[in-house]
Parts: structure tokens; sequence; C-alpha cells
């Protein structure tokens, strides 16, 4: 028998402290996985942002920096217009890239920056303990809309994939989820194409995970799947909302035969 | 012939991979505890396990490793 | 060394002496008077192939900083006050995370959106931390377009060297005055490894992480105590001042920058009217001349010390701690944007020398 599937390389192996059922840990996964798919694990910079995630620097091993709240984007230009070959993408959640983080994002998109960021959606801030998040959803409780979020007082979710795709700097975002074993694989091929159109110099590219949070919705793991399905997919459709055109199977044929097929 | 095997410890037994499996021979094992204080997934009938590694895409916590 | 004297503005030495010190990255947000170090930037920075980025805000231009220094890069950015306010959260985090970067303030008048006339009512952020947190930035005063050549250089050499950030504290009339500079055909940049930086593993065993999370306690407070024994020994060996005519003064000016030259003037005025006034200039704000300052207190010749500045009196605190109630300190300060004449000067240290504990503080 011959192992099918293992633990990446692109991981260091320290047991991630998330919460049960929690999908920050696939999404880790796969982008260790990618990493070393692609063969660039050592000359990519990941950049750790505030939220449950502030410390995916000790679970990447890539090199990383960590950053403010919300100023992953910024961090992440400081050091990718240093190292023009080489990868640079941020992880980010809800709270710190579409709320505190806001301008940062945007102007990173705008400014067509050759990064990529990993947006995670979870409609909730995790860490803090379950406050509303700019991309909490109409009628959802959270601790500090306890009556559920309404727009007349709340205001409206943001869409962020929809908005940065707006922006001519922005290259490739697609919006993805991982409720099931062919969303995951849809996942992974999204990062896998982000890490691409970075290389190829395309613009700012981003894959944004539609995520669950089984503790602050108070919800077991299985029924936060099904809520997300329910309830954040209509507000969040998936799909690719920037570079549907790109070519991406060139992309990769190219990239590995720039690299003498070491990687492939 | 597959198997799946867990890093036991690692398990918090969230329930995805059980919900994943297609064949349904994944349980988490209401007997005992793993370090974490989990009761941790395991295998029912190795026999009919397909090596499909759906269990271990679906696992956030990387238990699983899937031979086939 | 060929000697080629040049007229420049004080902004644009600061900005071509960034370049000369091997700064390749300079990252930005507008605000007056400080935008010609800006303007010099966007052109020259981009001609020699280094990065310059007019970023959204002054909260991005330091995390931009914040960045470069993590991947291992000189790296600058320039503000004023109310900018310099935004960057303080940045500021923190590249002292927590120990990354060498330099940053300029030309100094406004405050608070709040205040005037864009020169001060020096930033003081206590830029010497007492600033942001959150048990941290110090070396800050250095230049009072010449000469000394802003000089020590801007001399600050990413510091910042490399201590791994923390070095800021450059003028004001708009330091920034806009156009005085001759000297540059040196070759800069004394000492190159310092980085084997911390982060800017990919390249063949590494184990990735290199920049931070400045410690969730321990124990972990942090180790960290701090790391921290306060470097700027411990900051303090023992990196003090710069300039001492003047102390040697049998009555009394002792102690000023900075702009306000040290307008002293400097006094002082001849002074000693026309037969008052013998000396002057201890500290150029580096932080660490703080304290150890000179005590010993000059000390003197029997010396009656009385006067600390003037462009604010409502901040650095004075200081110069009281180091005088220690040997003996006493007065202040004389114009703020809001206004410079403190010579004969105002002159005026309160004929007081003073009439009666040096009248009006002490």
């Amino acid at each position: 028998m011959a192992v099918v599937f293992e633990a990446t390389k692109g991981l260091t192996g320290k047991p991630f402290h998330y919460c049960p059922g929690c999908t920050h840990g696939i999404i880790h996964r796969l982008i260790g996985e990618v990493m070393c798919e692609l063969g660039i694990l050592e000359e990519t910079v990941s950049v750790a942002s505030v939220g449950c995630s502030y410390n995916s620097y000790e679970y990447f091993a890539c090199d990383a920096v960590q950053a403010a709240h919300g100023r992953a984007p910024a961090v992440a230009t400081g050091i990718k217009r240093n190292i023009k070959d080489k990868f640079v993408f941020t992880y980010q959640g809800d709270g710190d890239l579409a709320s505190i983080g806001a301008a940062e994002i945007t102007h990173a998109a705008a400014r067509g920056e050759k990064i990529t960021a990993f947006f995670v959606n979870n409609a909730v801030y995790g860490m803090t303990s379950g406050q509303m998040a700019p991309t909490t959803l109409l009628g959802q409780v959270t601790t500090t809309s306890p009556f559920g979020r309404d727009a007349s007082y709340q205001g409206y979710p943001i869409n962020v994939s929809e908005l940065l795709s707006n922006l001519t700097g922005s290259a490739y975002i697609e919006r993805v989820c991982l409720t099931d074993y062919k969303n995951i694989q849809a996942a992974k091929k999204a990062i896998k194409q982000a890490f691409l159109a970075q290389q190829a110099n395309l613009g700012f590219t981003m894959v944004e995970f539609l995520s669950t949070c089984p503790t602050n919705w108070g919800k077991e793991p299985l029924e936060a799947m099904d809520w997300l399905k329910e309830k954040m997919l209509p507000q969040y459709p998936l799909g690719v909302y920037k570079g549907a055109d790109i070519d991406f199977k060139k992309l990769e044929a190219d990239f590995k035969a720039a690299r003498g097929g070491e990687n492939a | 012939m597959a198997k799946v095997s867990f890093n036991d410890d690692l398990c918090k037994g969230c329930g995805l991979c059980v919900n994943a499996c297609p064949k349904k021979i994944l349980q988490l094992d209401n007997s005992r505890l793993n370090n974490k204080g989990y009761h941790p997934v395991s295998c029912t009938d190795m026999s009919a396990c397909i090596g499909c590694a759906f269990c271990a895409t679906t696992c956030p916590d990387v238990v699983i490793t899937v031979e086939r | 060394m060929a000697e080629k004297r040049v007229l420049m503005k004080g902004n644009e030495v600061i900005a071509e002496a960034a370049l000369r010190a091997g700064c390749r990255n300079y990252f930005g947000y507008p605000i007056t008077p400080q935008t010609e170090v800006m303007h010099y930037m966007a052109k020259k920075m981009v001609q020699i192939g280094g990065n310059f980025v007019q970023a959204e805000s002054e909260v991005a231009a330091i995390n931009m900083v914040y960045g470069a220094a993590a991947a291992g890069f000189r790296v600058m950015t320039s503000s004023s006050s109310p900018g310099i306010s935004l960057k303080q959260e940045g500021i923190s985090y590249i002292a927590g995370a120990e990354l060498p970067a330099v940053v300029v303030n030309i100094v406004r008048a405050g608070p709040g959106l205040g005037g864009i006339l020169p001060a020096q009512s930033d003081y206590f952020q830029a010497t007492k931390g600033g942001g959150h947190g048990d941290y110090r930035n070396i800050v250095i005063a230049p009072a010449s377009v000469q000394e802003l050549y000089e020590m801007t250089v001399e600050a990413f050499n510091l910042a490399d060297k201590y791994r923390m950030l070095a800021m450059i504290m003028g004001d708009g009339t330091l920034g806009q005055m156009m005085e001759p500079v000297a540059f040196r055909d070759v800069e004394p940049i000492v190159n310092v490894e980085k084997p911390w930086a982060a800017s990919g593993r390249n063949g590494r065993a184990e990735h290199n992480v920049v931070t400045s999370i410690y969730i321990n306690p124990d972990d942090l407070e180790a960290k701090n105590n790391e921290l306060k024994a470097k700027y411990d020994y900051i303090e023992e060996n990196e003090v710069r001042f300039e001492e003047i005519n102390c040697e049998d003064a009555d009394i002792v000016l102690v000023a900075y920058s702009t306000c040290s030259r307008i002293c400097k003037n006094v002082m001849k005025q002074a000693a026309q009217k037969g008052l013998k006034v000396g002057m201890l200039r500290p150029i580096t704000l932080w660490p703080f001349p304290h150890k000179k300052i005590n010993e000059i207190a000390a003197k029997s010749n010396v009656k009385a010390f006067l600390s003037v500045e462009l604010s409502n009196g901040q650095m004075v605190e200081d110069v009281k701690l180091a005088v220690n109630g040997q003996k006493p300190v007065h202040f004389f300060g114009r703020n809001g944007g206004n410079l403190p004449s010579q004969k105002e000067i002159l005026d309160r240290i004929i007081e003073i020398n009439e009666n040096p504990m009248g009006g002490a503080l």
C-alpha cells in the first residue's frame, strides 16, 4: 500500500489551537499542500493577522511576519516590493480584512500589489468572542447584535469579493467554501490559481473562504456546515469574481517550464 | 485494499470526517478520551475502506493518514 | 575627501542622506511640512530602482515600513506630528518585533490638527515611547542641514545595529531651511547581517518568524527585560550632545535643534553684556544626556538652568530629573508655531541671573 494522504510538509506539524470543527485548519492545510506542490515553500512569506489566526505563523512552514490588526496587506506590500520574484500571502479574517483593515486591503488591490490575500469569512469575530463582523448576515445574532443584525440599525454585510473585483488592480478573486470534499478540492484549486496569478505578476489576488465558527455560532460542527450552506451561500455566492478568463493551465505549464520541471 | 490511521491525540471529535465517509465506517469512539479530552474518531470496519481520503480531506486537524 | 558644498533644503537632504545610506524603501503619506522628503523620494528612489509607495494612510505607510524591515531591508518613512500620531501603532509593533527602521518627524504645532508651523511639542511622544507598551526609540535632533545629512545616515546605522527604530526629529524651520551641505564621497555604512529576516527560507532548515506576540506572561516579561537591557546599553553608549561654554557658566541653557540655533546667538549677546551663559545641546533626545547635565549641575559656578523649547514645557522635565534638585531649573518656551525672539530669551536670562531662584520650576 502507498500513502495517498498524509500531513503536508507545508505545515510545521504543530497542533492547531482552533476549536473543534473550525475550518481554519482545513484552509491552513490546503495552503501548505499547494506551497509544497508548487515547490514554493522556501520562497514564500506569509503575513499573519489579528484574530483567531493571529499565530498562523506557527503553523505555516514558510517564513512569516505577524502584522497589526488589519494591516497585513500593507505589511505584505512592504515585503513583496523587496522580493518581487518570491511569493507573499496574507491570512486574514473578516474583522481584520473587511472592518479595521478595509483601507489596507482595498488599496493593496487598487495598486495591484502582487500579493495573495487568503480571506477567511465566517461572519463573526471569533477570538474576541462572537461580536458582529462586517460580514455578519442580516438577522444573525451575535454578542453585539443580540437581537439579530438589523439593517436599519447596523447596516448591511459587505461582500468583499464583489467589491474588490471592481478594482482594476485585482487580477483574480474567487469565493469558495469547505463544506464537503468537492468544495474543498475547489478551494485548493483556487489557492493554487492565486499563487500562479501572483507569480505571473497579473495583479492582486484573493481567495475568500466561507468558513464556519461552530463555537461562536453556537452550533455543532456539522450543523454549522448546514447553516453555512443555507444562510451564507445566498448572501455570498461562490464563484470566480475576477480572472475567469485567465488560462491557468498555461500559467502552470509556463511556471513549471521556467523551473525546469523541478517541481513537476 | 486501503487503510486509514489516526493521530489520535490531534483529534477534536468534530465529526466532519464521520459525515464525509461514503462507506459510513467512521465514528467517534465514545468509550475513550484522548489527551485533549475528546472522544477521538475510529474506524469500525477497516476492510470496507476504499482509501478515498474524503475523511482526511475534510479533517481540520490533519489527524488522518490514508494508504491504498 | 573632495569637499563639494551644495545648497539644499533640509527636507531634501534627509531624503538624499537616506538614499546615500543604502535605503531603498520609502513609504509615506503627504503632510506639511515634510512633503519635500516625499517628493524627492518619489523621483530619486524610483530612478535608482528602489521602492517608493504613496500609501493610503500613515497607518499603512508605517506597516509597509514594518514589512520591508521584517524582510531585512533598509527602510524609511517621514511625516509630521498628526501623521506620527497615526504611525504610533506601527512604531510600537516595530519596537516589539525589534525591527530596524528610520522615521522622520518634521514636527508641527499641536495638539489636534494644530498648525503647520515649527514646534517641539512632540518631545514627550518621541522620547517617552509614543505608542503602547514598554519601549524606547532612538531620537536624534539635528540642528543644521549638514547635521540632517550626517545624522540621517547615522540613524540607519544605529537602527540596524540595535534592531530598533531611530527617529530624526526636526521641525518646519529646519526642514524648509536652505543651507550648504558637504556630502562625503563614501558613506560610513555599517552593514549588519540580518539572519532573523523573513524573506523566504531559501534552504534554511527552520522558518523565520517576525512577531511581537508573546502570549505567555513569562515569555513577554523576558522579552521586555531583554529590551530593557538593550535600552540600558544604549543609554550608556549612545548619548550625544554638544557642550558650549559650560566650564565657567553662571547660567546653562538647555536647548535642541532650532532652539539651540537661536540660543547660540543669545549666548553671544549675553557675553556682550558680561553674562556667563553656557549651553548643553542634546543631540540625542533619547538617550537623553542625563549624566552630563547632572555633572554640570554639580559645578559650583553654575547658578541655574534654563530650558528653552518650542513647547509649553516638555524637555524641561528631563532637565529637572537630570539636575536632580542641585540647582534651580527654569523654562522659557513659545509654542503654536511661534519662535522665541533672542531678546525674549536674553531678558529671561537677565532675570534669572539677578534672582536664580525666582520663578524656578
